[in-house]
């Protein structure tokens, strides 16, 4: 029997996790893209080596379809895996990950197709593919060059699997909802992806699309970006290690993502003309480059909280 | 001298597919040119180039084992310094005295030495010149990913092949050594195989399951479709169904795949519904799928993919294939419902929210402008129905606010017209939308219909005037608004509809501002000369004999250059163009044509040749003035030749008496203005 929704998480953690990988827990701020947490965002940044797995809800308010649609959705799962450096066999690495939810390689048709990734409200972007897996692209699989206007020294690898069309693949269904979510076990229900998430979807939909109040959502955005300049402005450049260790620049980062998710919801509701969407996103831009200096600056004055040699080096 | 054969193989990860044969190009001209530089290939010596998206390697069956040596003459003091200067030459060349000699030179004689220098061993240049090529190879966007001091390449390096001779030319790049290893198909094949010589490494690929020939991939997945088609002919049918022919996506196969495999996938006929474009786009642009005429030619319900793999034994990859082809046409279909409810008319608020450009607006600004040039144009199109164009250019941009085009923007346009059919808007008017973005190439056809013909002008004229307005013009290879090719749309346009619009009154109507319209001015004269050579293959000269009388009207311009080919080859046309250079020459030195206005005083002509050729010209000038039969024209006018070469054989211009030499002057200024009305002879350059 295929591999239900969380098996083939189960799956996928347990590989990583061999390959040295910290499995984290899905970030618990909203983000549109498993990269913009900050076990990505922040840990591509400078020279640790790190290796984090996670899955990660990624909110796309604009691709809310009420849950008609039975591949869009407004929130769909990633599987995030980074890799810093990238080891020289990463290819080879991927491929096994697939061996291990079951898919063998002499029976479907993988290619690696040009794709790069860029990412505008992060000044963000990486050379990269997307795999296809018999005409369905799979994951995204990407070098990282540059993020939060830094180039990126050593090179992370990226990769994101879509876990939904994943499963879906997997267990031959037409439709995300049709997806077994978890197997029956003594006597208990297996559940469907539509018994878990369906409200989800189409509540969401209806708020994003219908019911959320633009000038709130502008206030929020305006509060929250005042309160990422504030700390950004704070951070105390010229002082001691001690003081930047405890400087929260994690919490001005988590200031621009919800700045980051208020634009995707005002977007969606379809009140940011294309002229000032340029302009918005530069503005979260410029806080999460502020952000990022910080970090850095905070990382090379304090001890970085990183894996031991021995552990990366380990497999 | 020995030579022995060289061969590289620069494995890496997966190359994008459009970037592999300009860079296999480079590399035989780069490392080939190195060679021959050197001496160590010949001219005309063999050297092959081949490609997987894995591999890029390049053969050269001779290369000889070590530069040849080399004679430097070194020169040193004059014979004519003491002796100790000589002695301190030899010193410095690190030879006695003895061995240095007397050489002439055009400034006298002078101690020289000849210093041979040694040719330096292949093997041994290989060493550097190799890594140093690979890394020079252009591509259009690089990564590094050993870290920020590495080397950049399209793609990490992951494996290096490279023999001389048999043996391995060692060098490294970001951390991999060039060894005599080469690696299979990442499934069919091993991973590390050990490689001899050329003749080898071809065998043990191809046991690995890699097909190192573009054309022999080409081949494979043509074959493959063949075979398919026919099995997919239905019984009693006298006819297959067909490939559609699409040759940019067949070669992306090719580079996607190191052991391509056709197969055939199907899908629910009742998708036919939905509009062919938006089937074809689904299938080939986003799957990449070869799509499949039925024997009627329609489209069949049917498509060829090609897999990276010798076969689908478990029927899973079409499985597979068709499943993902089902969810793009259900999204298609989605869209296409959705579309629907709103009609192109109530969409037209929404594109005050679609930015044209920061500083020249929204698309609805553009809209209300290009709605103003169609009706300000409408004289120049005489054919379009005015009301129906007008209607176009108000929907035409409407669709940029459809689900369609957000997921398909590349059949931005003909969504539109589609959906303006479907919407009951007249033919003329959803047709129009339909092709206002074409042509987009000089291939591609022109708007069908004269009311396509007026929108397409009004919306790339306003684009062009709006952009030279603000200062963006294109520069270099930089041109992003596409400028080249919507004033090339623009020329191609006139010429295929036949409207004699005078480009600059086309341009003023657009309402350039300042300094845009003498710069548009120029840049459609460019864009004309590069159509009338280019695109019609008219040769230089004849393009700059036309266009130096008159560069305003297409369709005229090509009937002139036309006729100029047409003419050309006849004996008189050649020798009439010298003589038209004499009279230009002859005038210039007088002051110019301009010094010589109005009509010769014909009391004042001499009899026998002068009267002869002012009577012929006459003649020929009243019959042919108002005439655009522009072949007619040169002919009668090549008729002249005889008169014209005996009037120049027996009359002197330049005659002594004052009003003689004037009225004569004003005659040849006379006829060079009659009958450079097609052409400037004097521009052809006669062979």
């Amino acid at each position: 029997m295929a591999l239900s929704f969380q098996d083939l998480i189960f799956r996928l953690q347990e590989f990583w996790g061999r390959q040295g990988c910290v499995i984290q827990t899905p970030y618990d701020v909203e983000v549109g893209a498993g990269t913009m947490c900050p076990e990505t965002f922040l840990r591509v940044l400078g020279p640790q080596p790190y290796r984090v797995a996670y899955v990660q809800p990624s909110r796309r308010p604009a691709d809310g379809r009420y849950g008609d649609n039975p591949n869009r959705l407004f929130k769909h799962w990633q599987l995030q895996v980074i890799l810093k450096p990238s080891p020289a066999d990463i290819q080879d690495l991927y491929l096994k990950s697939l061996r291990h939810i079951g898919i063998d390689l002499r029976k479907h048709d993988i290619k690696f197709e040009e794709d790069n990734w860029e990412s505008p409200t992060l000044g963000a972007w990486g050379i990269g593919w997307q795999v296809m897996l018999d005409g369905l692209e799979i994951t995204q699989f990407t070098y990282f060059q540059q993020c939060g206007g830094i180039d990126l020294d050593p090179v992370p690898a990226e990769l994101t699997y879509g876990l939904e069309r994943i499963a879906a693949f997997l267990q031959d269904v037409d439709s995300v909802y049709d997806i077994v979510w978890n197997p029956p076990k003594r006597g208990a229900s297996s559940f469907s992806y539509r018994d878990v998430r369906h409200a989800d979807e189409l509540q969401f939909s209806v708020y994003n699309f219908e019911r959320a109040d633009v000038a709130t959502l502008w206030q929020l955005f305006e509060l929250h970006e005042k309160e990422c300049r504030r700390l950004l402005a704070e951070y105390p450049s010229g002082q001691e290690p001690a003081e930047k260790r405890r400087f929260p620049v994690l919490a001005a980062y988590d200031q621009v993502l919800k700045c980051s998710h208020l634009f995707n919801l005002l977007d969606s509701r379809g009140a940011i003309s294309v002229t000032e969407r340029v302009a918005v996103i530069g503005r979260v831009r410029e806080l999460a480059v502020g952000v990022a200096r910080s970090w850095i600056d905070q990382n090379v004055a304090a001890t970085f909280t990183s894996p031991s040699e021995e552990a990366v080096v380990a497999e | 001298m020995p030579s022995n054969e060289f061969f590289l193989e620069i494995g890496t990860e997966e190359i994008p597919d459009w970037m592999i044969e300009p860079a296999l190009k480079e590399l035989q001209n780069l490392l080939w040119g190195d060679l021959l530089l050197r001496s160590l290939v010949q001219e005309d010596g063999l050297a092959e180039v081949h490609a997987t998206p894995r591999r890029l390697v390049l053969y050269i069956p001779a290369v000889l084992d070590k530069q040849p040596d080399i004679e430097k003459l070194v020169t040193g003091p004059p014979k004519s310094a003491p002796q100790r200067a000589a002695e301190s030459f030899a010193q410095k060349m690190g030879v006695p005295l003895s061995q240095i000699e007397v050489v002439s030179t055009p400034k006298g004689e002078y101690w020289g030495f000849r210093q041979k220098q040694k040719g330096l061993q292949t093997k041994e240049l290989l060493k550097t010149l190799v890594p140093d090529t690979v890394l020079r190879i252009h591509f259009p966007k690089t990564m590094y990913w050993t870290g920020k001091n590495g080397p950049r390449f399209i793609r990490p390096i992951r494996s290096l092949l490279a023999l001389y001779g048999r043996r391995v030319v060692p060098f490294s790049i970001a951390g991999v050594k060039s060894a005599a290893y080469t690696f299979g198909h990442r499934v069919l094949g091993k991973p590390r195989i050990k490689v001899t010589s050329f003749q080898q490494y071809l065998e043990a690929l191809k046991n690995n399951g890699v097909v190192l020939k573009a054309a022999e991939r080409r081949e494979k997945i043509l074959a493959d479709a063949a075979r398919l088609l026919a099995a997919a002919q239905p019984e009693g049918s006298p006819r297959r169904p067909t490939l559609r022919e699409n040759p940019t996506l067949l070669n992306t196969l090719v580079y996607l795949t190191e052991f391509p495999t056709a197969d055939m996938g199907q899908f629910d006929p009742a998708y036919l519904e939905l509009p062919e474009e938006v089937l074809v786009t689904v299938m080939q642009h986003h799957q990449k799928y070869l799509s499949v005429s039925d024997a009627a030619g329609k489209l069949a319900p049917r498509f060829i993919f090609v897999m990276n793999l010798d076969g689908d034994s478990t029927g899973a990859i079409r499985h597979g294939n068709e499943r993902v082809l089902r969810a793009r046409f259900n999204d298609a279909r989605f869209f296409w419902e959705t579309d629907q409810k709103t009609p192109l008319g109530d969409r037209l608020p929404m594109l005050e929210h679609v930015t044209f450009q920061s500083q020249l607006g929204s698309y609805r600004q553009k809209t209300e402008r290009n709605v103003a040039l169609v009706r300000r144009l409408a004289a120049f199109v005489p054919q379009a129905p005015v009301e129906h164009a007008a209607r176009a250019a108000e929907l035409a941009k409407c669709d940029l606010t459809t689900e369609l085009v957000k997921e398909f923007t590349e059949l931005q346009g003909v969504v539109g017209g589609l959906y303006a059919r479907a919407q009951g808007e007249p033919g003329e008017v959803a047709d129009a939308i339909y092709d206002h973005y074409k042509p987009e190439s000089m291939e591609e056809r022109s708007p069908r219909t004269p009311a396509g013909a007026l929108v397409a002008l009004a919306d790339k004229l306003d684009t062009l005037a709006g952009c030279f307005s603000i200062g963006l013009k294109p520069s270099g290879s930089s041109d992003p608004f596409a400028l080249r090719r919507a004033a090339q749309g623009v020329v191609k346009i006139l010429a295929d509809h036949n409207l004699h619009a005078p480009l600059p009154e086309l341009i003023a109507a657009a309402q350039p501002s300042g300094e845009a319209a003498g710069q548009l001015g120029e840049f459609f004269l460019d864009r004309l000369r590069y159509y009338l050579r280019e695109v019609r293959g008219f040769r230089y000269d004849e393009v700059n004999a036309v266009l130096a009388v008159g560069a305003q009207d297409v369709p005229d311009a090509i009937a002139r250059c036309e006729a100029v080919r047409q003419v050309r080859p006849t004996s008189n046309f050649e020798p009439l163009s010298a003589a038209f250079k004499r009279i230009q020459n002859i005038l210039r030195k007088a002051g110019g044509v301009g010094q010589f206005p109005g009509e010769p005083d014909a009391a004042l002509l001499e009899g026998g040749a002068e009267a002869e050729l002012d009577g012929q010209a006459r003649r020929v000038f009243e019959e042919t003035k108002e005439s655009r039969d522009y072949e007619m024209v040169l002919r009668r006018t090549a008729e002249l030749r005889p008169a014209v070469d005996t009037f120049f054989d027996k009359v002197l211009v330049m005659a002594e008496d004052e009003r003689v030499r004037r009225n004569r002057l004003t005659f040849l200024a006379w006829l060079l203005r009659a009958f450079t009305r097609v052409a400037d002879f004097s521009e052809i350059v006669v062979s």
